[in-house]
């Protein structure tokens, strides 16, 4: 029974089971408890003491995609670097300085990307900055 | 067939257990937080209900409770719902993986002190191999609670403090990640045990004081403060801009949830600061000082010095708030970028030259 490489998942995945459980438990439990009284005043979007206009699904800066897009890029980076640093002390020993140089050429190539973004005033969230950088690099 | 049931019985005790005392611990830790900023700010904090407002926390759970559950015409209804109940289950799943402790006898078998751990027949103790990614894994889901809340609302409020949360997460987890490879590096683990136990001994074993670990904490304590969103990156819930970002539409529990999911991930957080890079469970002192306690007292130890170190770790969350003003949103973006990115992947070279050094 306890020799199953698998079974300390098991209750990783019992944990979220029980943990969707408390949560629904929670809500359920202030839907049915909790009394309601209509108003149409109160069910309005919050606005700070206006009437709310149009709806919130509005348009946003393409600022927040561009973060985004970044993150997937330079997350990768972080999921390419766990299993090299797991295997580090292994791969000195059997290869001595190879993996420490394959992997500052990985890391030289990603930060090459970095500073190109940051010339770039991708992540300049001051307008004036961004200009400025925008232009000097060009 | 029996026994297997037995087994899933006996785990799902335990997770119930486990989970209810972090439960009670988030409760109360809110109580402590009110009280310290209190102190803090020159007032008392809660005092009415019960001795030094002790029962406050059960007072409040029942006032949310009884509120209005309300669910304004204009949302997206089964997002709306959705959203807390992400939140809460997600904050509360790292738990699972969290060692706090060796084994202790449970009902006469020897038990792992960990929700998945399980103690092999030769006594060596089995968990999760890649503990440490399930915790990256579930911490970076829990960005589309946030992410669903404000969208579901069908607020401005709401959509501006989700965009800049999840903008916000996304930024700081990178660095987030980045920190903790010098650690994965010095104990070429990610099974958080074996983390803790490549630690073991007086406190110079520990992780912070090897090498200049001091400085890949630091960046991780900064990065856990934002992906947590507590001052001084709480701008997805600027009062003062924003009325309550995300969770503005929300009310009764569904409220009091993301705030259960924000103490969780604190919990979380500290969690990890104290197993990556504290030592976890062992005492600072092992090894150095000899002493002997009572086998109840010699068992619980370790889970003693645990809650101790996170307990700093949550002082510390609550002091900085009582302390820092919130970031302007360009300084926050500009700091996670172009400070802490690159500092994190620098600390990454010189562990890694550290390590080689050591090692070659």
């Amino acid at each position: 029974m306890t020799d199953n490489q698998l079974l300390p998942y098991l209750p990783v995945l019992l944990q979220l089971l029980v943990a969707a459980g408390i949560g629904a438990g929670m809500v359920a439990l202030s839907a049915i408890i909790g009394h309601r009284k209509y108003s149409r005043v109160k069910m309005q979007a919050y606005e700070c003491g206006m009437t709310p206009t149009g709806d919130a699904q509005h348009r946003f800066s393409v600022k927040f995609y561009l973060v985004a897009m970044l993150f997937i890029l330079f997350d990768v980076e972080a999921i390419f670097l766990i299993p090299w640093a797991v295997v580090y002390k292994d791969l000195l020993r059997k290869f001595g300085w190879f993996g420490f140089w394959e992997m500052i050429i990985y890391i030289g190539i990603v930060l090459v990307g970095l500073i190109y973004i940051w010339k770039k005033g991708v992540i300049d969230w001051n307008v004036d900055d961004a200009k400025e950088s925008a232009s000097g690099s060009d | 067939m029996i026994e297997t049931l037995k087994f899933v019985a006996f785990l799902l005790l335990k997770i119930v257990v486990i989970t209810h005392v972090l439960l009670g611990a988030v409760a109360y830790t809110v109580w402590l937080e009110r009280k310290l900023i209190g102190r803090m700010q020159n007032r008392w904090g809660p005092t009415r209900v019960g001795p030094f407002g002790l029962l406050q926390p059960i007072a409040d759970g029942v006032k949310f409770i009884l509120k209005e559950d309300m669910l304004p015409p204009g949302v997206n209804k089964p997002l709306f719902v959705l959203a807390p109940l992400l939140a809460v289950a997600l904050g509360l799943t790292s738990l699972a993986v969290i060692p706090f402790g060796e084994t202790v006898s449970q009902l006469g078998k020897l038990g792992a002190l960990q929700i998945s751990g399980f103690v092999r027949a030769d006594g060596s103790i089995m968990d999760p191999g890649v503990g440490l990614l399930i915790i990256l894994a579930v911490t970076s889901i829990g960005v589309y609670g946030i992410a669903l809340a404000g969208w579901s609302s069908n607020s401005k409020y709401s959509l501006l403090g989700s965009l800049r949360a999840s903008a916000q997460m996304v930024s700081y987890e990178l660095s987030l990640g980045l920190s903790l490879v010098g650690v994965i590096m010095l104990s070429g683990s990610l099974s958080l045990r074996q983390i803790v136990d490549a630690q073991a001994g007086p406190f110079w074993h520990w992780n912070v004081f090897v090498g200049l670990q001091f400085i890949a904490f630091f960046i991780y304590l900064t990065a856990a403060y934002a992906e947590t969103n507590r001052i001084p990156f709480d701008l997805p819930e600027a009062e003062t801009e924003l009325v309550a970002g995300y969770h503005t539409e929300y009310s009764a529990m569904k409220f009091a949830m993301f705030f259960m999911a924000e103490y969780a991930n604190m919990f979380t957080a500290s969690c990890v600061a104290t197993l990556l890079f504290f030592g976890g469970w062992h005492s600072p002192l092992e090894g150095l000082v000899k002493y002997s306690l009572p086998p109840l007292l010699a068992a619980l130890e370790p889970v003693f010095w645990f809650a101790a170190k996170i307990f700093v770790f949550i002082f510390v969350y609550i002091w900085i708030r009582g302390t820092l003003p919130r970031f302007r949103y360009d300084q926050l973006m500009a700091f996670g970028w172009k400070v802490l990115l690159p500092l994190a992947i620098a600390n990454i070279v010189v562990t890694s030259l550290y390590v080689a050094w050591r090692t070659v």
